[in-house]
């Protein structure tokens, strides 16, 4: 067996003990020893990704002595590693990037416990992409719940604290739906690990009175992922939850939580059900059209309001639903396109997250689109790589965002619903169109003169001290995550075929 | 309709988008009873328009039975769907044999293959000890989650601050001069900390383990410090020595672990003896594990209460 396939286990144990390990050292060694480890990790995981493409499989890793129906299971095969890398290096440009800000929004003493839930967050991310056990992920589900509330409250203002306590009541509620998924699965097959489990609700299956048993316990389960990942209409504690966390957490939050709640439904649908019963309920339908319902509002929503982070968080939810519209289309290729969007808007949404705060520094400090005007002119650095998210959000050529919306419209043509297309078609239109107006409005604003001081409209400070701190991550982290943008939009085709490699590994 | 577009492309407001970012907003470094005095004076001046007042009033009532309608409506139609589901689920291991594999395993063959006399056991910490690893950090994150909420720092404590620490200090509400609280702390104390021990060893051989051990445990450290003032207890348990604690045994319960999967999967063996079925040193690692557990829950339980109580833990606030 070669060495390679203990990775992923290192992954999460590593993660772990790195856990309590920053609880013990001072702040300044925490935040070292985090982005060494985070870097580690990368090169682990890119390794294990290099294997499993090569050797042309995926491998199953038993933890302990007992095997598969008694023990627990991870897995690897080529579909987790893109993942399980996407979000370590986005973890690890966060951590850089929103360094500068870290400083200043945690208090001194403190630090070293964000970079503890930093560590427990990516321990969680990592065993939920790995795991091959239903169980398994609620567990490590809420460590990623606690955690995120943690790295949001971290801030310790108002805003935070208020946007942690109704993320937090959502969330559990979330979990606590998930929890009696499982728990129903579990008793109509008597097994929590995906295989045998998929083994076992095909037989039961076959009996189509059984049918509504099952839609019935995935719906139930599917409907707690959804509202932790921010499926309309479950999206309204995004724009205080993203808009008032420090950027780092912002970035991580919308980038990972969400996504890694996706990953785990897409896992649980293929692995532990089984596509084939799915399909026979119609939970793919009302996916679909809620994705497009939440494509549709969380643009709107982001038109009209006043402040760029919130702006931004919105898009967010606008997002979420193009993720679940590709889910819902229930082909291959719709899959791939949701797949390919985890990716690309985990790498754009973080650039933007952790670019803004700094266009908003160097305007006094304020969110308010008001304020914003001709903060270009000031960072024109910042500027530049806003101007790269936002061309990746709006969906130009050349950029991560294109390919999603060319997957997703491909796959809507290739499916065999008029109704689906139609929608489907409709619904990128539309959204696309909203994107635009608020992304190229955002520019032009950016790019303004300043007016004079009476007429800027009121206050929103974010921060009322700044400066003082050499922001030396940031444009290495920035470019890095810009790359990725432009590399995801050249050359897609990359992507897509370790995608396609992934899925095919994946029944 | 020109000169809205125009406006929204200048990065002006609505009124009403205005008022509701005032309303939430909040500047992170003035002090709060400031903010709040400015908030009521603001609200004040508001309601005293009289037209402003019944809007709100109404709007306040109908929104307030929407949301209420909303509520029962949604909870009565989930219970009636788990209701419907249950009924329909079939029995479970009568109707529906296949599903009794993987229990009749853990029943009938836990004893000899994990070496432990209570089956539950044997299941969390042996059988699926990887999710148990993921619970015992749960724990843990949740005490980094308290640990920066509570923790009294220069951010959470900037206003009224001599209010807070005379309300938090421990002349206030203590408790530890009173002669039948040291004294039923002096009796009970040691019996409910001896009776936390039992539970944690015995984990592997009767109802028990890590978790309801550490719990009982820090009820008697909770206990101590009640009755004996925090000052006492403070000389003994400091911060660094709770922090070296939890570390110490979450690294042990990780790496151990790590060690048994790695050493399982790679198809060695891992050398831990599973001992006599029924002896206090048996279950293989579940005894260790269930220390490592016992301690951090314990510390844990502590710490929340000492941090509710007065917002740190150990005395100073580093």
């Amino acid at each position: 067996m070669s060495f390679i396939r203990n990775f992923p286990l290192f992954t999460i144990v590593l993660s772990l003990f790195s856990g309590a390990l920053c609880l013990l050292i001072s702040s300044k060694a925490a935040r070292i020893y985090t982005v060494l480890l985070e870097s580690v990790l990368t090169v682990m995981v890119s390794m294990t990704l290099w294997y499993t493409y090569t050797t042309d499989s995926a491998f199953t890793y038993k933890m302990g002595e007992f095997p598969a129906p008694w023990g627990n299971e991870i897995r690897a095969g080529v579909l987790e590693c893109v993942i399980a890398l996407t979000f370590l290096i986005i973890i690890l440009m966060s951590l850089l990037a929103g360094d500068h800000f870290l400083r200043i929004d945690i208090d001194e003493s403190k630090q070293n416990l964000f970079f503890s839930l930093v560590s427990l967050m990516t321990a969680a991310l990592m065993a939920m992409t790995w795991t091959n056990d239903i169980f398994t992920g609620y567990v490590f589900l809420e460590i990623l719940t606690l955690t995120s509330c943690g790295v949001l409250i971290v801030r310790e203002i108002g805003r935070t604290t208020l946007a942690a306590v109704r993320y937090m009541i959502l969330n559990l509620l979330g979990s606590g739906l998930f929890l009696l998924g499982v728990v129903l699965l579990y008793d109509l097959s008597g097994h929590l690990l995906m295989v045998p489990m998929h083994e076992a609700i095909a037989r039961i299956a076959e009996d189509p009175e059984s049918i509504p048993v099952i839609a019935l316990s995935v719906g139930i389960l599917t409907i707690g992922l959804g509202i932790k990942s921010g499926l309309f209409p479950f999206y309204y504690w995004m724009p205080d939850t993203y808009g008032s966390a420090t950027p780092a957490s912002a970035s991580l939050m919308s980038s990972l939580v969400t996504k890694a709640y996706i990953f785990l439904l897409i896992k649980i649908y293929f692995r532990a059900v089984g596509m084939e019963v799915i399909r026979k309920t119609s939970i793919l339908e009302i996916l679909f059209v809620l994705g497009i319902l939440g494509m549709i509002f969380g643009s709107v929503r982001a038109v009209s309001t006043g402040s760029i982070n919130r702006m931004i968080a919105y898009s967010s939810a606008a997002q979420i639903g193009y993720i679940y519209m590709g889910l819902g289309i229930g082909t291959l290729a719709g899959l791939t396109g949701a797949l390919f969007q985890i990716v690309a808007h985990g790498f754009t949404k973080s650039l933007l997250f952790l670019t803004v705060p700094y266009l908003a520094e160097a305007s006094g400090n304020s969110l308010l689109f008001g304020s914003l005007r001709g903060a270009a002119r000031k960072d024109r650095q910042a500027a530049f790589f806003f101007l790269i998210g936002a061309l990746s959000m709006v969906g130009i050529p050349f950029f991560a965002g294109f390919p999603v919306k060319l997957l997703l419209g491909e796959s809507a043509v290739g499916q065999h619903s008029s109704f689906k297309l139609l929608a489907a078609m409709l619904g990128l239109a539309i959204s696309t169109l909203l994107n635009a107006m608020y992304f190229i409005r955002t520019l032009i604003l950016l790019n303004m003169e300043k007016l004079p001081e009476e007429a800027s409209p009121g206050e929103m400070k974010v921060r009322s001290k700044s400066g003082g701190v050499q922001r030396i991550g940031y444009p290495f982290a920035a470019l890095v995550l810009a790359a990725a943008n432009i590399f995801l939009g050249v050359f897609s085709w990359t992507l897509v075929e370790l995608i396609r490699l992934g899925l095919a590994m994946f029944q | 309709m020109n000169s809205r577009f125009r406006q929204w492309l200048d990065g002006g407001l609505d009124e009403a988008e205005m008022i509701r970012i005032m309303d939430a907003s909040e500047l992170p470094d003035r002090p709060r009873e400031e903010i709040r005095q400015e908030a009521r004076q603001k609200k004040e001046e508001f309601l005293k328009q009289e037209e402003i007042q019944k809007e709100i009033l109404a709007s306040r009532e109908r929104t307030r039975w929407f949301y209420i309608f909303v509520a029962v409506l949604s909870c009565v139609c989930l219970i009636g769907v788990l209701l419907g589901l249950v009924a329909h689920l079939p029995r479970f291991g009568v109707e529906n044999p296949l599903t009794m594999e993987v229990v009749t395993r853990y029943v009938e063959e836990g004893l000899e293959e994990t070496g432990a006399v209570n089956i539950v056991s044997g299941m969390i910490l042996d059988y699926r000890a990887f999710d148990t690893l993921g619970e015992s950090n749960v724990l843990f994150t949740a005490l980094v989650c308290v640990l920066i909420l509570l923790r009294a720092d220069r951010k959470n404590m900037q206003a009224g601050r001599e209010d807070y620490y005379k309300i938090r200090s421990d002349q206030y509400y203590d408790l530890s001069h009173d002669a039948i609280m040291r004294f039923a702390g002096m009796v009970l104390m040691p019996c409910i900390v001896l009776y936390g021990m039992y539970v944690i060893l015995n984990g592997q051989n009767g109802p028990g383990g890590g978790f309801s051990g550490g719990a009982v445990m820090g009820a008697g450290l909770i206990l101590s410090a009640a009755a004996f003032g925090f000052d006492t207890v403070d000389r003994i348990f400091t911060l660094r020595l709770s922090n070296i604690i939890t570390f110490v045994s979450l690294s042990f319960y990780s790496l151990a672990k790590g060690y048994v999967f790695f050493m399982g999967a790679n198809g060695y063996d891992n050398h831990i003896p599973k001992g006599t079925p029924g002896a206090i040193l048996s279950g293989g690692m579940i005894l260790p594990l269930d220390i490592a557990v016992g301690i951090v829950v314990a510390c844990t339980m502590f710490g929340f209460y000492s941090l509710f109580r007065r917002g740190c833990i150990g005395g100073k606030t580093e």
